[in-house]
């Protein structure tokens, strides 16, 4: 790497690429012609087709949102932007038999080592589609689906086509329309009755292209008294120009299902990072997600949950955190539509070198939902006088036998806690490190270990040569 | 010959060009335990922090030598672990690090070479014993919602961990009853011998169970009076106002 490279990565270490051989890859733009491009490369059934176009031209005439920071939106170009790269020709089930060049990439972000250790089942995409993908054979005797989005669509099209969209239409918003529209990849997960599947699996996704677009499409199906953890994580190169990633989420919990859904979000700075993700639970579920941003340029990206049963919980933890040039728009929605549903929502910021961190919530009650409870909190750390942090919570409250509480703090680190760190024979980045990682703990400790320890050394690696 | 490990030459301090310390010189040796007494606002615990490095404090002239070397240019973690500790009179707290986990980065910082996790937990459970602190003290937060006696044990006890060469003690005795008072004196008394310490307090009942080989009244930034335990005695008896008259 030449050092104006080098000093472009900086510390992220995830930040080299490959030569970029796609075995497809289509023009830089979007048409409808590429859209139904898509479709047929993937030989899809008519009715997905037609919803992809009818997506597409949601998405010409969508207005961009103004739930966000959407200023900062218009420095997308979509014309620039390549919505299609098919780097290896099938999705491998050996690790042996996937592209050299991909392989060392996802042996050096540690996956295949994590499989064999701790998972019960890993799929990993490359760009636009999956390359390799693996359940545990115990999982599969039970019934569990758990393939790529790709040939979930084409071996389970009847589950698919039953709930594609029912949570996150692509009348949604200007980005699930455009997801819709161009969708690849992503997981698609059904939990049978009861079964529990007691070891996360996980999802990795990498861009590695210049100017790419990924656009994966996630279905997770938890039938009645079933649980699942699922885990993502997302990585890029660094480069000087920008790369979009929109992905949809949906999450459908039965009546009495659990559903856990953790991101650790370290896209590169140069990705713009739109995401939406939305969870419905019914009666007496459980939608939960664990949600950590430390990279991209710009992440626009609140988790909700539909509490459509009475009795169901959401819970949404979440973390940001915002070096310089970022912005961190994250937050959590949660809709009580149902009596007696509850909800925790806890958010974690931390804004250094004029970084920029926003919490953005909403929390609605309805006029039948009656005996809700929800608790919010929200605390932002400030490690410096140039980083910012702002706070936008939205309440709709339609029942007055609501129990809501509120909690929000900002808070700076304070000279005695360096001071009396150091004293302990550390350095002020090691000080600031420790008190970073104690400020994320609540987060992390709902991490499987593995992850968290990942996270703390990541945050650790952010306070180095940090301080002047 | 007992080495030298502290010497304060003339020293002057200010915080926010406010002179707090006019001129105090003091040597200690291993071995010894030396005893600065004074009223609020005399300047005792700014003696403590601009000897540990504070960067709020400037030392506006004299010198500070630790084992021979003029400290001026070390910063706070290199004085840590050069061998100095200080225990807070308010010890900050850090939300979210365990003190367990503190405790065993702390030591592997400051020592040269870390014990290994089996040596550190066999340390750690005696040192604990020794001060009679419960072993869930290790998972909680460090200092988060600690008592005043609670945050003084958890300093001695990294104290007896870190093994320091040169101890400065700023009112490690206040806020504690009398059964805590006698552990944390025992704690002091435990690294005395092979320690130089400085202990800053108000008040004499420590020094009851601490013995100081020489106690130093401090008013309005000076040493007035320097003595034997004798004058702790003094003082607890007769107030400072008698020390008033030697400024």
């Amino acid at each position: 790497m030449t050092q104006d490279a080098q000093d472009a990565v900086g510390d992220y270490k995830y930040g080299f690429h490959d030569p970029e051989d796609a075995t497809i890859r289509f023009d830089k733009g979007l048409s409808e012609q590429v859209v139904r491009d898509i479709s047929e490369l993937k030989g899809e059934p008519e009715w997905m087709t037609d919803i992809r176009v009818k997506a597409y031209h949601h998405f010409m005439e969508r207005e961009m949102p103004t739930w966000g920071n959407c200023d900062s939106l218009a420095g997308i170009n979509f014309d620039n932007v390549t919505y299609f790269l098919r780097s290896s020709d099938k999705t491998e089930k050996d690790w042996d038999d996937v592209p050299d060049d991909i392989k060392r990439t996802f042996d050096r972000l540690g996956i295949p080592e994590a499989e064999q250790k701790w998972l019960g089942g890993v799929t990993a995409q490359y760009e636009s589609e999956a390359v390799y993908h693996s359940i545990r054979e115990d999982l599969e005797e039970q019934g569990v689906l758990f393939l790529d989005m790709d040939s979930g669509l084409k071996e389970h099209p009847e589950i698919i086509k039953k709930y594609f969209g029912t949570v996150v239409p692509h009348t949604d918003n200007k980005f699930s329309a455009l997801n819709t529209a161009v969708w690849s990849g992503g997981s698609f997960i059904y939990v049978p009755k009861g079964v529990h599947v007691e070891m996360p699996v996980q999802a990795y996704f990498r861009i590695n292209a210049k100017n790419m677009g990924q656009f994966e499409r996630t279905l997770i199906i938890a039938d009645e008294g079933s649980s699942i953890h699922y885990v993502e994580g997302c990585t890029a190169p660094t480069y000087s120009t920008d790369s979009l990633h929109s992905a949809v989420v949906e999450l459908i919990a039965m009546e009495g299902a659990k559903i856990r859904y953790s991101t650790i979000q370290n896209w590169s700075a140069n990705v713009y990072n739109l995401v939406t993700k939305r969870g419905v639970a019914h009666k007496n579920a459980t939608v939960e997600w664990v949600d950590g941003n430390i990279g991209s340029k710009l992440t626009m990206k609140y988790p909700a949950v539909l509490l459509k049963g009475e009795g169901a919980h959401a819970e949404v933890i979440s973390v940001a955190y915002a070096g310089e040039g970022q912005h961190q728009d994250a937050g959590a929605k949660v809709h009580h539509l149902a009596p007696n549903t509850t909800s925790n929502i806890l958010s974690k910021s931390i804004s250094k070198n004029g970084g920029r961190s926003s919490y953005r919530g909403m929390l609605q009650v309805t006029p039948k939902a009656s005996g809700c409870r929800s608790k919010v909190v929200c605390d932002a750390l400030m490690l410096d006088e140039d980083s910012r942090s702002d706070t936008y919570p939205t309440m709709e409250i339609g029942n007055s036998t609501a129990d809501l509480e509120h909690e929000a703090s900002v808070s700076k680190v304070s000279g005695d806690q360096l001071f009396y760190l150091m004293s302990r024979g550390h350095t002020e980045e090691e000080a600031m490190g420790m008190i970073v990682n104690g400020f994320f703990e609540p987060f992390t400790r709902e991490l499987p270990m593995e992850y968290a320890v990942e996270l703390n050394r990541l945050l650790e690696l952010e306070m180095e040569g940090s301080i002047g | 010959m007992t080495e030298v490990l502290l010497h304060v030459e003339n020293l002057h301090v200010s915080v926010a060009d406010t002179p707090i310390i006019q001129g105090i010189s003091l040597e200690i040796k291993r071995g010894e335990i030396h005893a600065i007494m004074g009223r609020n606002g005399s300047g005792k615990s700014t003696l403590a922090n601009v000897i540990m490095g504070h960067p709020a404090y400037e030392v506006t002239s004299g010198t500070i030598h630790y084992k021979g070397q003029n400290i001026d240019d070390m910063e706070v973690f290199e004085r840590a672990r050069a061998g100095m500790f200080l225990s807070f009179q308010y010890p900050a707290s850090i939300p979210g690090v365990q003190v367990g986990t503190f405790l065993r980065k702390s030591v592997a910082s400051v020592r040269e070479e870390a014990p290994s996790p089996r040596e550190f937990r066999q340390e750690l459970n005696e040192a604990m014993k020794q001060l009679d602190m419960d072993r869930s003290f290790l998972s909680r937060y460090v200092n988060d919602g600690f008592s005043g006696g609670e945050k003084k044990r958890l300093e001695i006890l990294q104290m007896l961990l870190l093994q320091p060469d040169l101890a400065l003690l700023d009112e490690t005795d206040s806020g504690l009853d009398i059964d805590a008072l006698r552990i944390v004196a025992d704690g002091i008394n435990a690294v005395a011998k092979e320690t130089g310490c400085l202990i800053i307090t108000h008040y004499q009942r420590l020094l009851d169970l601490v013995k100081p080989n020489v106690v130093h009244v401090l008013i309005d930034g000076k040493i007035v009076e320097s003595g034997g335990p004798e004058l702790a005695i003094k003082l607890e008896k007769e107030g400072y106002d008698w020390a008033d008259a030697l400024v």
